[in-house]
């Protein structure tokens, strides 16, 4: 099974191929079969394999395949070669998996829109990409994946690029993950010096026998790598280009923004997690990292009115639950919340797109209201997708994985109360502006008439991401375990079942003080509205706590300023200068030659009496 | 022998186009791609044989007659790895720099083919001269027929870009030459025998003080042409008033001579003073990575943007040849490979808009991409390519450079890596300028001709190709790691 391993990512990548060379030529409908085709076929391989690798287990829990020696000088060597274990199988299959469900509803959504083909080129670029991200066997070609997610993301984010706006969100996301991409690139460098290889399986043979525990270089490696996550994953403080990131596409907000790509950073630590857990300081940092940022970015959820930059802000402080999981050493379940995670996010994504689509083009969820009964399906769908993410009890996919997370945050061996705190308030946050987003959407009177409604092309892929936001919760991954260590807990650790009583009651709390400040009473917010200090929260809130203003005043004025100044070349004023000097030197000698005789004479005896001087007084 | 053919072959290529320009600009110009493309296909030819010959560290082809007996100068041209890519490069270059002259020049063509065919000869002569002399010839042969065409066929300012252009890269020559004579006495006065040879001089020996100032000489002169900061200043000029062919030739493949000279001969010659320097060296290069890249950023003209692109990934050659690294002796090469294609892409590219549009200036397009999707989909590949995306060659020749850095010095590898990020920023300024954005040009622009196609299409192909398998070129120069041997850490 495994020689098949390559056609994984070689189905979009073929995808893509076809449709940068003849897309402009196709029919619709073709350009449709092989951008949305070359993910379903890849979405099956992959199942298939999937299938195959947990009935028949390979050997050492491992597919791999040897395309081609990459390069090779001296010590360095990377292969481009693949390999598939129980990690990134779940990788693999939610990315194709999903991949493809949003490429069909994809179909439907960008119907009408010009550069059809461009858009499947694009997506299909982004899949093979991100497929060669999870699949690689050395960290060299993860990078090459993580470089081409990067760049899909930026050609997908200024998809509709007449608009300024767009191409700067476009080029923000690019400039801001770059940053953390170079962190990382250096850790590779790091790491290379250290151990003399990138292959993944080398480092993480190698590292527990190379590095003990808290060594600075090993801390330095870990904290790189962490950059380099954190700027993909969108964690503080490189987190402000997703929501600005909303500027795309929805199903490519659903796709990159929401399941797979922002879940890079996530893959990365977990994949290279001997490396993190020789370092302690990063595995806190990273813990703390996480919790503040779900805290931040929840805050900022609980203000906004635009549906997708909501569905943002809650994708950043989910990620922020996933880092806080690996901070603490609870590999599994971090993995586990980026699973369930893909499911209903996608969701919401794409049903806040056919929301948006059928209200034309209307993002402000306080011109919505009353779509209840407009808009059934989508309706039922968004409402799952939105238990989900608050995790309401027993009957969402997302209450399993979250609540697995705040037990680890207390007792896992990494885990502190104040994290499973941020946590616990995290979880009330997130069901309170969920029930927010569901209320005002789809409650209330109706403030903008729907148009058209979607076609099934895009109502299929939300009742089959529907259901498994509810179901994915009981899918257990046990064979994580080959790959990632089982988390260790404290040694005196309280039950388990008094925390999940307690973030049940979060979690309800959440929803209760949602249904009274939006149903019951509305005038209450009405009149927080009067007062001045609230107001001003609520905007810090609303501008992302002003992350925006500060990196605007501390690099990128200071930047363009000084780019600016120098726009000329200050070195160029010392050739020119120089040229300069001699025009004045020709310019005064030049006075001299004036064609007037008795000047020259003066000139001559000048001269003379010069020379006939020097001789008198030798 | 075949690679004095080569140089012949374009030289006399070169003289048949002018008189033939007489008749018709088309005779010119078919006479002009069959000359070159002659030579690719020897230089091919020489490629596949290459492969097959067993001992990698000596030299290939090494031939030598005598020209001027008396002061023991020859023509000695002799063949490696090294060279061999570089001649690659040459010719592929020239064959798609008269192709994208094929339009452009409608005056004297004759006369202008004929400069362009010198320029590649006196290119290809630097590339495999092994005697002091002839390479010095062969480097002035490049720089006045490359002069002549800006001057005559450049665009508004290009008197004082020319005159800028011929100054600097004098000055650098006349101290080269200096340096050149200083060795030869020396190693006439050490061994009885005057002469040019490079491998006969190879064995001199010079006091440090000696040894510092004939270096001091070389690196002027090459660090002038590669260039480093502070001494770039030609370059923005002569890129931006150049001819398309010209900008293409300059980026391309003259400031590869440069950065040829340094490892074959700087290196070489004086191993001590090159040790010596070292540190410094490599400070410039970052400096000029730096520097490049924050002036690239704030350039409206697009050529002098892109020129000053070349400035930033210079400084990575600068930092990489003196990391004296054999990891990241072979990103140099890659980059002067890389390079040479994505920028020359690059120019090339911005040649089209001129044509199309007439101007250089980058706030005067926008949302080009909707009437040139192909244009777009292209500049979109080497503007990414530039800021090293993997994938694309530069980003193998980035990596080993740095990687190759970092084990010799953390910060300077570090610094140059913020290179990639600044890279980032002005790649996509210059990308969302001209490409992307709200429509500003309202007359309707043709996206690529079949010919510009084929000129993208095969810059793409070569590009996409390094990225994914640069093996080729790894073995092919992997014995520089020889002859360097003595220098190299690890």
């Amino acid at each position: 099974m495994q020689q098949y391993l390559y056609l994984i990512p070689a189905m979009p990548l073929i995808g893509f191929l076809l449709l940068i060379t003849g897309g402009a030529q196709f029919p619709r409908y073709v350009t449709a079969m092989i951008g949305a085709g070359s993910i379903c076929v890849s979405a099956i391989i992959a199942i298939t394999m999937g299938a195959q690798f947990l009935l028949y287990p390979p050997l050492e829990g491992v597919y791999h395949q040897q395309l081609w020696h990459w390069f090779n000088i001296g010590k360095l060597h990377a292969d481009i070669g693949l390999q598939l274990d129980a990690m990134s199988l779940v990788f693999v299959c939610i990315i194709t998996f999903i991949g493809a469900l949003i490429h069909i509803y994809s179909i439907a959504f960008m119907e009408h829109d010009r550069d059809y083909a461009r858009f499947f080129a694009s997506m299909n670029l982004f899949v093979c990409s991100m497929l060669l991200l999870v699949m690689a066997n050395n960290l060299v070609l993860l990078y090459l994946g993580w470089e081409g997610v990067g760049l899909c993301s930026f050609l997908l984010i200024g998809f509709w690029y007449e608009s300024e706006a767009n191409c700067m969100a476009a080029r923000k996301a690019f400039v801001i993950t770059r940053i953390g991409d170079t962190a990382m690139i250096i850790g590779l460098f790091l790491l290379f010096r250290e151990l003399g290889t990138l292959n993944i399986r080398e480092i993480l043979a190698l590292a527990p026998q190379y590095f003990t525990t808290g060594n600075t270089t090993v801390t330095w490696i870990a904290l790189l790598l962490l950059a380099g996550g954190m700027g993909k994953s969108a964690q503080l403080p490189l987190q402000t280009w997703l929501p600005d990131a909303m500027a795309g596409p929805s199903p490519v907000s659903a796709l990159i923004h929401a399941a797979t790509m922002v879940t890079a950073g996530v893959y990365l630590i977990a994949r290279m997690h001997t490396i993190f857990e020789l370092s302690p300081f990063t595995m806190h940092l990273t813990a703390i990292i996480g919790a503040l940022t779900l805290l931040v970015a929840g805050c900022s959820a609980m203000v906004q009115t635009d549906i997708k930059r909501i569905l943002a802000y809650s994708t950043i402080s989910q990620i922020g639950y996933m880092f806080l999981a690996l901070g603490v050493g609870a590999w599994s379940a971090a993995i586990f919340h980026f699973f369930t995670h893909a499911f209903f996010k996608a969701l919401l994504f794409l049903a806040a797109g056919a929301v948006i689509e059928t209200l034309h083009h209307e993002h402000n969820i306080f011109k919505m209201g009353g779509l209840r009964k407009d808009m059934p399906l989508i309706f039922r769908t968004f409402i799952i997708g939105a238990a989900a993410l608050a995790a309401v009890p027993f009957v969402t996919a997302g209450f399993f994985s979250k609540d697995e997370i705040l037990w680890f945050a207390w007792s896992a061996a990494g885990g502190h109360p104040l994290l499973w705190v941020t946590g616990l308030l995290g979880a009330f946050i997130t069901a309170f502006y969920s029930t927010r987003l569901i209320l005002v959407v789809f409650w209330g009177e109706r403030q903008t008439t729907p148009g058209k409604l979607p076609s099934s092309a895009m109502n299929i892929p939300l009742v089959i991401l529907a259901i498994f936001s509810i179901g994915a919760g009981w899918i257990h991954l046990p064979h994580l375990t080959q790959v990632l260590p089982e988390t260790v807990l404290k040694p005196a650790h309280p039950e388990e079942i008094i925390f999940q009583f307690i973030a049940i009651f979060s979690t309800l709390l959440g929803i209760m003080t949602g249904y009274m400040l939006y149903y019951l009473y509305p005038h209450t917010i009405r009149g927080w509205k009067e007062s001045e200090g609230l107001m001003s929260v609520r905007n810090f809130f609303y501008a992302g706590w002003k992350f925006d203003q500060l990196y605007d005043v501390l690099f990128v004025r200071p930047f363009v300023f000084i780019t600016q100044v120098n726009r000329n070349d200050v070195t160029d004023k010392i050739y020119s200068g120089i040229a300069t000097i001699h025009l004045q030197l020709n310019r005064f000698l030049s006075v001299s030659q004036n064609g007037s005789l008795r000047w020259y004479v003066a000139g001559v005896l000048i001269g003379i009496l010069f020379i006939i001087t020097l001789q008198i007084l030798r | 022998m075949i690679l004095l053919w080569m140089i012949i072959v374009l030289l006399a290529g070169g003289l048949l186009c002018w008189l033939l320009g007489r008749q018709s600009a088309g005779y010119a110009r078919w006479t002009a791609l069959l000359t070159v493309s002659a030579d690719m296909v020897l230089a091919c030819c020489l490629c596949w044989l290459y492969h097959e010959f067993p001992d990698k560290s000596s030299w290939f082809i090494n031939y030598q007659i005598n020209w001027i007996p008396s002061m023991g100068v020859s023509l000695h041209v002799a063949l490696d790895g090294f060279g061999m890519v570089l001649l690659l490069l040459t010719f592929f270059l020239g064959i798609l720099a008269v192709l994208c002259s094929w339009n452009e020049i409608r005056e004297r063509a004759g006369f202008y083919y004929f400069n362009l065919l010198w320029t590649l000869a006196g290119i290809s002569g630097v590339f495999v001269a092994m005697d002091l002399f002839l390479f010095y010839f062969c480097w002035e042969v490049m720089l006045i027929p490359m002069y002549l065409l800006i001057i005559l066929w450049g665009d508004s300012r290009r008197r004082y870009a020319a005159y800028k252009f011929f100054l600097f890269t004098q000055a650098g020559s006349l101290l080269m030459l200096l340096s050149i004579l200083a060795v030869y006495f020396i190693h006439g006065q050490q061994t009885g025998l005057y002469t040019f040879d490079y491998f006969e001089l190879l064995r001199t020996t010079f006091q440090s003080g000696t040894a510092w100032w004939i270096m001091a000489g070389f690196m002027i002169a090459f660090t002038i042409k590669l260039p480093m900061v502070p001494f770039h200043n030609w370059l923005p000029d002569a890129h931006s008033e150049a001819p398309t062919a010209g900008s293409l030739l300059l980026a391309g493949l003259l400031l590869k001579t440069g950065a040829y000279g340094i490892i074959r001969f700087v290196l070489p010659l004086l191993p001590e003073a090159s040790v010596a320097i070292s540190w410094w060296a490599m400070l410039f290069g970052v400096i000029g990575i730096i520097y490049g890249a924050f002036l690239a950023f704030s350039q409206t003209d697009i050529k002098r943007l892109i020129a000053y692109t070349s400035v930033s990934h210079m400084g990575f050659v600068l930092t990489g040849i003196f990391s004296f690294s054999e990891i990241a002796m072979q990103g140099v090469v890659m980059q002067m490979l890389t390079h040479g294609l994505s920028t020359g892409a690059l120019f090339v590219m911005a040649g089209m808009l001129k044509e199309r549009l007439h101007t250089r200036d980058i706030t005067k397009m926008g949302g080009l991409w909707t009437s040139m999707p192909a244009m777009g989909g292209a500049a979109i590949l080497f503007t990414m390519a530039s800021s090293g995306l993997p994938l694309l060659g530069n980003f193998i020749a980035e990596l080993f450079i740095l990687l190759g850095t970092f084990t010799v010095n953390v910060l300077f590898s570090v610094l140059a890596s913020v290179g990639l990020v600044l890279s980032a920023l002005y790649g996509l300024r210059l990308l969302q300028r001209v490409f992307m954005g709200a429509i500003v040009v309202t007359n309707p622009v043709r996206d690529l001709s079949t010919r510009e196609m084929l000129i993208m299409a095969a810059l793409s192909v070569s590009i996409v190709a390094l990225g994914l398998y640069p093996q080729p070129v790894i073995d092919t120069v992997h014995h520089l790691s020889f002859t360097l041997q003595p220098l190299l850490h690890e």
